[in-house]
């Protein structure tokens, strides 16, 4: 049984279709709790940190990000919470992951061409190669 | 204590001591150029990051920030050591020094939160024009070649890092092409046509300017713009490590540092700075969390210079251009257009203001005092919309709505139709507030005036403190009041 579920999100639509699919690998067990785990990106912290008032202002901001996969997950009634990483989306998903001692970990994929994937780099690829846990990856 | 120091210190030796090297390795480029910037030697600006960095490591109030030498600091010096020199601006950065310390006594921080987003914006911006700007001289109009290494600097700190991120790109570009010049010995101007570089320690010297009331008079200014900019760099560059660290900081500990770092920095030669907010992004992205990176970026910084500093002057200047104008669109915020979209036309109206004080005044100080005198003003223009309805029952209403005080006094009191006689009035504040002195005045003046033509009149609705206010100052309430004459 998966006890620990970490779903990755990135507050896209693809993140509530990840979703989705989390409730339905949490649903069949009680004892299952979803984390959900969003990046704020350090790449972007200049550009967050400059356009928001404080740093409530920021966190608001981006729990609600979250908040349609809260609501996805909450309408299932399946135990979750959510916690929030500060770091660079592929590695801090992982350590968090491997550190934690996830089940199984559920992320969406963009579903970049190649040449995205070069510019942008795959946080899910990633993700596959370096989790010690199951990964499903959401299409 | 040793608690405390493994905390500060030594709880992430092998991040620091990492970081601490991919900063020390992106500072010499920018330490240099930024002393190019300012008109002064370059060790005045590698002293400076040396300095800064190290005595930020012990006193600063925010771990795993970077401090040193700044555009926006260089910018600001250039008139006083064109007219004066580079004593006095050692004189000045010690004179910054005194002043951020006795900013953080007095706990200037905390006035951070009245400096609006716009102001912010426009300062960066405007920062990223000026640090552009300042690089034109060094390129433009002087030699084919010197286009061409401009342009092969910028290809390689934008593509190689998408394959290869180690090594500080900017430090690929100085090394290889460096190499280039010297080995191609092409006709381009060098650091070292700019200045020297020492190869030794930087040491004690008292600034060698008169001590009078006028050497003070031409510095104060110039201190204080230091200040107040390096201030505001720093605090902004701390928000953005509170956020990718997800930690908090000492605010008013770390303009203190700031200050101390400055102080002891015009002593020893080297000009004010202040945190930089890329050099800041880099070690935390390269693992940088402790005090320990700080103090490693600064030793690393002077070693290198210490051994390399004969290859230093044979760098190109259109490679140091290339890079700085990767550090101007770094800086500059892309996000601004949207900004400009979707933001109150007012904030838009501060962001665009902000920049054009700065371009044309050459001073960020300036146009980020302008930015928030003209954010107040439309503050003050927008709070003060008061409306008052009239109503017409049993009694004749007036139901005010919105914040009654000095600056919306002249609105409510139009708002009221005198010419009236005998009859029943009730002012309902229930939807406003009285804020000041002035506002009491105008209900004293509503109220007294409706009476001299007989008319019953009774203020209801009140809030708690606008009845406290009322309760002090109001006249109205007293039987023989009369009509202040004023």
């Amino acid at each position: 049984m998966y006890n620990k579920i970490l779903l990755a999100v990135d507050g896209s639509d693809h993140s509530v279709r990840a979703a989705k699919e989390a409730v339905k690998v949490a649903e069949a067990n009680r004892e299952a709790q979803i984390t959900i785990v969003y990046v704020a990106d350090h790449a972007n912290a200049k550009n967050d940190v400059l356009h928001s008032g404080s740093s409530a202002e920021l966190d608001l901001q981006r729990r609600k990000k979250v908040q349609p996969v809260e609501e996805a997950i909450a309408n299932a009634n399946i135990k979750y919470r959510v916690e929030i990483l500060h770091g660079t989306p592929g590695p801090a998903i992982v350590e968090y992951a491997n550190e934690e001692h996830f089940d199984i970990l559920v992320i969406g994929s963009r579903g970049l061409n190649s040449l995205q994937e070069m510019v942008l780099g795959s946080v899910s690829h990633k993700v596959v190669k370096r989790a010690n846990c199951p990964v499903l990856i959401v299409k | 204590m040793l608690v405390k120091l493994k905390k500060e210190w030594f709880f992430n030796i092998k991040g620091d001591a990492l970081a601490g090297l991919v900063v020390a390795l992106a500072l010499i480029p920018e330490a240099i150029a930024f002393s190019i910037i300012a008109g002064v030697d370059p060790m005045v600006g590698l002293y400076a990051s040396f300095l800064i960095a190290v005595i930020i490591a012990f006193v600063g109030g925010r771990p795993g920030m970077i401090s040193g030498a700044t555009g926006a600091m260089a910018l600001l010096m250039v008139p006083l050591v064109q007219d004066h020199g580079v004593e006095y601006l050692l004189a000045a950065t010690i004179l910054t020094g005194v002043i951020q310390v006795l900013f953080g006594v007095f706990k200037v921080a905390k006035v951070m939160k009245f400096i609006p987003r716009a102001v912010m914006i426009g300062f960066v911006n405007a920062l990223a024009i000026l640090i552009f700007m300042a690089q034109v001289p060094h390129f433009l109009g002087i030699n084919n070649i010197t286009y061409i290494f401009v342009a092969i600097t910028l290809i390689i700190v934008y593509l190689v890092p998408r394959f290869f991120k180690s090594i500080p790109a900017p430090l690929i570009a100085l090394v290889f092409l460096t190499g280039a010049a010297i080995f191609g010995g092409f006709e381009l101007r060098t650091v070292g046509d700019l200045g020297t570089i020492t190869q030794s320690l930087p040491s004690f010297l008292i600034p060698n300017v008169p001590f009078t009331i006028e050497t003070f008079m031409i510095v104060l200014p110039f201190s204080l713009a230091l200040a107040i900019v390096g201030l505001l760099e720093s605090l902004l560059t701390a928000n953005i490590v509170d956020d990718m660290t997800g930690t908090g900081s000492d605010k008013n500990k770390e303009s203190r540092g700031q200050g101390i770092a400055n102080f002891v920095t015009g002593f020893f030669g080297g000009m004010a700075g202040c945190a930089m907010i890329g050099q800041a992004i880099i070690n935390v992205k390269s693992g940088g969390r402790g005090r320990l990176s700080s103090l490693l970026a600064g030793v690393y910084l002077m070693f290198l210079i210490i051994v390399l500093g004969e290859w230093v002057v044979q760098i190109p200047m259109p490679v140091l251009v290339g890079i700085m104008i990767m550090v101007a669109i770094g800086t500059f915020d892309w996000s601004s257009f949207n900004y400009l979209k979707k933001a109150p036309l007012s904030d838009s109206v501060v962001m665009v203001a902000v920049v054009a004080i700065v371009v044309y005044t050459h001073d960020l100080s300036q146009g980020v005092i302008a930015g928030v005198v003209l954010s107040a003003i439309f503050f003050v223009a927008k709070i003060s919309k008061i409306k008052v309805e009239k109503k017409l029952l049993e009694s004749t209403q007036y139901l005010v709505q919105g914040q009654l005080f000095f600056a919306s006094v002249d609105d409510f009191l139009d708002k009221f139709d005198f010419e009236v006689e005998d009859k029943d009035i009730v002012i309902d504040f229930t939807d406003a507030h009285i804020w000041d002195d002035s506002g009491v005045g105008a209900v004293d003046r509503v109220v007294l005036k409706f009476r001299e033509n007989r008319n019953k009149v009774e203020v209801v609705g009140l809030d708690t403190g606008s009845e406290k206010l009322v309760n002090q100052l109001a006249i109205f309430n007293s039987d023989n009041a009369k009509l202040p004459t004023h």
